[in-house]
């Protein structure tokens, strides 16, 4: 590009961005000049604005890469396996759960349910109480989805014979994982627990896994998981809180392999059946999928984006690029939410889940606009869902063109957010998320939105200034 | 003829943005033949029709898009201009009113702005204008109190990236004919301004449209661009721009005095070009010894504009003589509405909304009637005020300056403050004459004739209850097109009896014959 000079203003038509006095706006737009005015508030007090690393490292440089790779990934579910056969590292006796590592004694009744279903599921303890001397006894090896490339949604549980999703990001060839979703309600994902639960777990092993199995092995390119979120977000979901479109895409796509590779009609119409009932199904494809899109964007030196953001039900985390593995944690807010009939905000436990990827990644909450059905969880009308996503982009260092908005006029989803817009404007993200009853062994009782907490970003702000 | 496609992995549009796109790319010089789609069979068997399917095309798959071209032209411009097509963002939509919180995300809805005019407190002016001249836009630093160093820094960046910062302290640009901040409707013409003095700004750029000529642009520095520590960067800059633009003819140079060095960069800068360029260093006379010869030096607001507007065309004969034929025609009436007052009125009151106005006028009194004005703004700070919120003798003050504005509006939005001052003023039996600047023009009040207006009727009947005549003086800064309406700007303050002369300069003789 050649030199700019003043000069080449001369004869351009000229749009205004007013920051300030309300006063010149009008004369704008009197004089047909478009002008934008900047809702500007005073900085916060010690937030200064970072522009470049000790090192020199031009931190929009740095975010640039960071948003580049996301942006690139191409997300595609290849196959299925054991967790104990499929995730690297993985030990008979290691459990995962949702958000930044937590103790058995710290975790959440929710967490602490599911654990203690899963050791029953897994045939280590015959019950709740034997299961729960198991969990504390310290035979049992407690660590983050996220430390074995893996999500998971609410308490996240998964163990060693969950079968789980296989998500290779092809375009750097790395895999996340995530286990199948139950549905909605007494489920384990929730901290259900009892023989309906554990039953469906057992029928989703010995039936489900093996039907999605064998059908995902003859499509020999996989299923596109991006573009079924890109497709999904055109038809009304956010790939979060609704997953509906993307359930329906997801089951268009299998059905013929599922079909063909069928034992007999009766477990194939069970199949299908299990996956249409279940409106989330494709979270635990929305979400891995967006674990392997961010994992290539973790330690960027200079990059003050966020990577991860997950919660356990009772610490808050996030992690950003520049500084991998290092969690930034607070105690997990309570969600303001929708209950299911028979339960209240008394009954919930604080914020839950590994599904934050989603967000992180560039769906759910700040992609709301793209959700008019489930507007009610933003106040009620589809404007405020769409200034839910524009306030989104204040705080994000990037839109993914990926992600598309038709209300939006098509633009990019809301990528990447950015610490220091965070604590520069004071704007927390918005999160859509399920909410969990406090105790261990009840489940699901509805969904809502909250902020993630201030502290997270304070403290990663004021490491993250250390380098700068 | 070539016929080649891209395939984009895993990307996936709505086939009627995909139609749009097609259409488009179809108009790409060169271009016989495109498509744009997804890759599922039919769409395939659609290109292979069409004899778009490229040996690429057929492998992708139905979550690919495949961009197709046939052309006999430059092949991979045009599937470089179907991806742009393919990323334009659309315009925002109308009626979604969203405020953005920062300027990069205002920028980033709307990536065609250009110009950013920043107006919030001076401490955090700064940090702004710096994020709007990294994200590539002009500043119009409206907001004061910004420190020489952030000043001379945004400055430098904006000289090193062609940009312009105005300001700080900068509350008049025109650019491309749209007023920023307080500016006049000004036509289009040859004449390119750059000021480091707002109103001065506003009064020579409304006289050459009061003379028919308009101009290219305006361009506002605020007033400390040219002191030394500044050394004149945006200005130059501005000169510069003006100096290579074909569209401007003649060039139109305001300021208050510079600084000695400034002074000289600046004249040095205008032997960079050959257009004629008129010089107004408001309070002195150019010192350098070694004027240009394209330069045309003057010393009032009024000579600048009359001068600049001839030099465009406007049919004006001799400057000097002009003026001084119509001086003497305000000596004779001053002779005559003398009359009207008593002995012991002999005082000047001058109240000032435009401090370059204010600065004119004390020159004009200074340099033709010898008069000792004390004021808040003193050419020489020997006469300054004691105390500016009451008046002694001859002067005048400036209701802009920071002492008046810290915590109101400026005197040009806000008449409440001159409008309380005239009454206080009208009460000393020792005045005799009340002068004004009425400026009009986008940003200024909507109709500062009537609130004026009616004060000034109520100040001189109340003057007359004690036996006295106030004599009121005043100019309009502005023009027909303005939304206040230079005429009917004029009728109103006539009516109310003020004595409204063509520019400031002349109002100022009036009242200096008035006084002396």
């Amino acid at each position: 590009m050649a030199e700019r000079k003043i000069q080449d203003l001369f004869g351009k038509p000229v749009e205004v961005v007013n920051v300030g006095l309300q006063g010149f706006i009008q004369p704008m737009k009197d004089q047909g000049v478009p002008v934008v005015d900047v809702d500007w508030r005073p900085p916060k007090e010690g937030i200064r604005h970072l522009r470049v690393t000790r090192n020199g490292k031009s931190i929009d440089e740095a975010n640039d890469e960071v948003v580049s790779r996301i942006k690139k990934a191409r997300p595609v579910l290849v196959g299925m396996g054991l967790a104990i056969d499929t995730i690297p590292g993985y030990k008979p006796n290691l459990i995962l759960h949702a958000g930044p590592p937590i103790t058995w004694e710290r975790m959440c009744g929710p967490t602490k349910g599911a654990v203690m279903g899963a050791l029953i599921y897994e045939g280590l303890a015959k019950d709740e109480k034997e299961a729960a001397a198991l969990a504390a006894s310290g035979k049992i090896e407690f660590a983050p989805c996220h430390h074995y490339h893996a999500v998971g949604p609410m308490a996240g549980v998964v163990s060693a014979h969950m079968p789980v999703f296989i998500i290779e990001n092809k375009a750097f060839g790395n895999k996340a994982y995530a286990t199948m979703n139950e549905g909605l309600g007494k489920v384990l994902r929730f901290g259900g627990m009892g023989p309906d639960v554990y039953a469906r777990l057992h029928w989703m092993t010995d039936v489900l896994y093996p039907s999605l199995k064998r059908a995902l092995a003859t499509l020999p390119d996989g299923i596109d998981i991006k573009s079924l979120i890109a497709q999904a977000l055109h038809m009304g979901d956010e790939c979060h809180n609704r997953n509906r479109a993307g359930t329906s895409l997801f089951l268009r796509a299998i059905a013929p392999a599922l079909a063909r590779t069928s034992t007999d009609n009766e477990t194939l119409a069970k199949v299908i059946e299990f996956i249409d009932k279940n409106d989330h199904f494709f979270l635990n494809l929305s979400m891995p999928a967006g674990k392997a899109a961010l994992e290539p964007a973790e330690g960027v030196e200079g990059s003050s984006v966020m990577t991860i953001m997950a919660r356990n039900g009772t610490d808050f985390g996030i992690q950003i690029s520049s500084m991998p593995g290092k969690w930034f944690t607070a105690p997990a807010p309570m969600v303001e939410g929708l209950y299911f009939p028979g339960f209240s905000e008394k009954d919930a436990n604080p914020d839950i889940g590994d599904s934050t990827v989603c967000e992180t990644a560039g769906y759910g909450g700040v992609a709301m606009a793209a959700a008019p059905a489930i507007v009610k969880f933003v106040g009620g009308t589809p404007q405020m869902a769409i200034d839910s996503t524009l306030e989104a982009y204040e705080i994000t260092y990037s839109e993914h063109e990926g992600f598309t908005i038709p209300v939006l006029n098509f633009r990019g989803t809301p990528l990447g957010f950015d610490v220091r817009k965070v604590m520069e404007t004071g704007i927390m993200p918005k999160i859509n998320t399920g909410i969990a009853h406090k105790d261990p062994g009840v489940g699901g009782i509805g969904a809502g939105i909250l902020r993630a907490p201030e502290k997270v970003f304070k403290d990663a702000f004021d490491e993250f200034s250390k380098f700068c | 003829m070539t016929v080649k496609s891209l395939i984009k992995a895993s990307e996936y549009h709505d086939s009627v943005s995909l139609m749009l796109v097609a259409k488009e790319l179809v108009k790409f010089p060169g271009v016989k033949d495109a498509s744009v789609m997804m890759g599922t069979d039919a769409n395939k068997s659609l290109l292979e029709q069409s004899g778009l399917l490229t040996p690429e095309g057929k492998a992708a798959t139905p979550n690919d898009l495949i961009i197709a071209v046939s052309t006999d032209a430059d092949v991979d411009a045009a599937l470089a201009h179907a991806e742009s097509l393919l990323n334009k963002k659309a315009e925002a939509e109308e009626g979604i009113e969203f405020r953005p919180k920062t300027v990069r995300s205002a920028r980033r809805a709307h990536p065609n702005a250009n110009v950013a005019i920043i107006s919030i407190a001076g401490r955090y002016a700064a940090e702004e204008a710096w994020e709007c001249l990294f994200q590539g836009m002009h500043v119009l630093l409206f907001s004061d109190n910004v420190s020489k160093e952030d000043e001379l820094a945004l400055k430098k960046y904006g000289r090193d990236h062609g940009l312009l910062v105005m300001g700080p302290g900068a509350g008049t640009a025109i650019l491309n004919g749209v007023a920023l901040a307080f500016a006049n409707v000004i036509p289009a013409g040859p004449v390119g301004i750059v000021s480091a003095a707002g109103t001065g700004l506003q009064e020579t750029s409304t006289l050459l449209a009061k003379n028919g000529v308009g101009i290219t642009q305006g361009i506002g520095t605020g007033g400390g661009d040219v002191k030394k520590e500044i050394g004149g960067i945006m200005y130059i800059e501005g000169l510069k721009a003006l100096q290579a633009d074909p569209a401007t003819k003649v060039i139109l140079m305001v300021s208050k005095l510079p600084d000695l060095e400034v002074e000289q960069t600046l004249l040095e800068q205008v032997k960079a070009s050959q257009k004629p360029t008129v010089i107004c260093l408001l309070g002195g006379k150019a010192r350098s010894a070694q004027l240009p010869e394209n330069a045309i030096v003057v010393s009032t607001l009024e000579e600048a504009g009359l001068t600049a507007a001839k030099l465009a065309g406007a049919k004006i004969g001799d400057i000097k003589a002009a003026i001084a034929a119509e001086a003497e025609e305000t000596r004779k009436q001053a002779i005559e509405l003398k009359k009207l007052l008593k002995p012991g009125q002999k005082h000047l009151r001058g109240l000032f909304s435009g401090g370059t106005l204010c600065y004119e006028s004390q020159v004009i009194w200074r340099d033709n009637f010898e008069m000792e004005v004390y004021s808040n703004a003193p050419l020489d700070k020997h006469f300054k005020m004691k105390d500016s919120t009451r008046s002694e003798g001859d002067c005048v003050i400036d209701l802009g300056e920071e002492e008046f504005t810290v915590g109101r509006p400026h005197p040009m939005i806000d008449n409440d403050l001159r409008v309380r001052r005239i009454l206080q003023e009208a009460a000393d039996p020792s005045v005799a004459v009340i002068m004004l600047d009425v400026v009009i023009g986008y940003g200024a009040h909507p109709d500062p004739a009537a609130e004026l207006g009616d004060a000034i009727l109520k100040a001189r009947a109340a003057a007359k209850k004690d036996g006295r005549e106030v004599l009121f003086v005043a100019s309009v800064t502005g023009t027909e097109e303005d939304p206040q309406c230079l005429s009917r700007t004029t009728d109103m303050l006539q009516a109310a009896g003020v004595h409204v002369l063509k520019d400031n300069a002349m109002a100022s003789r009036l009242a200096g014959y008035l006084i002396s």
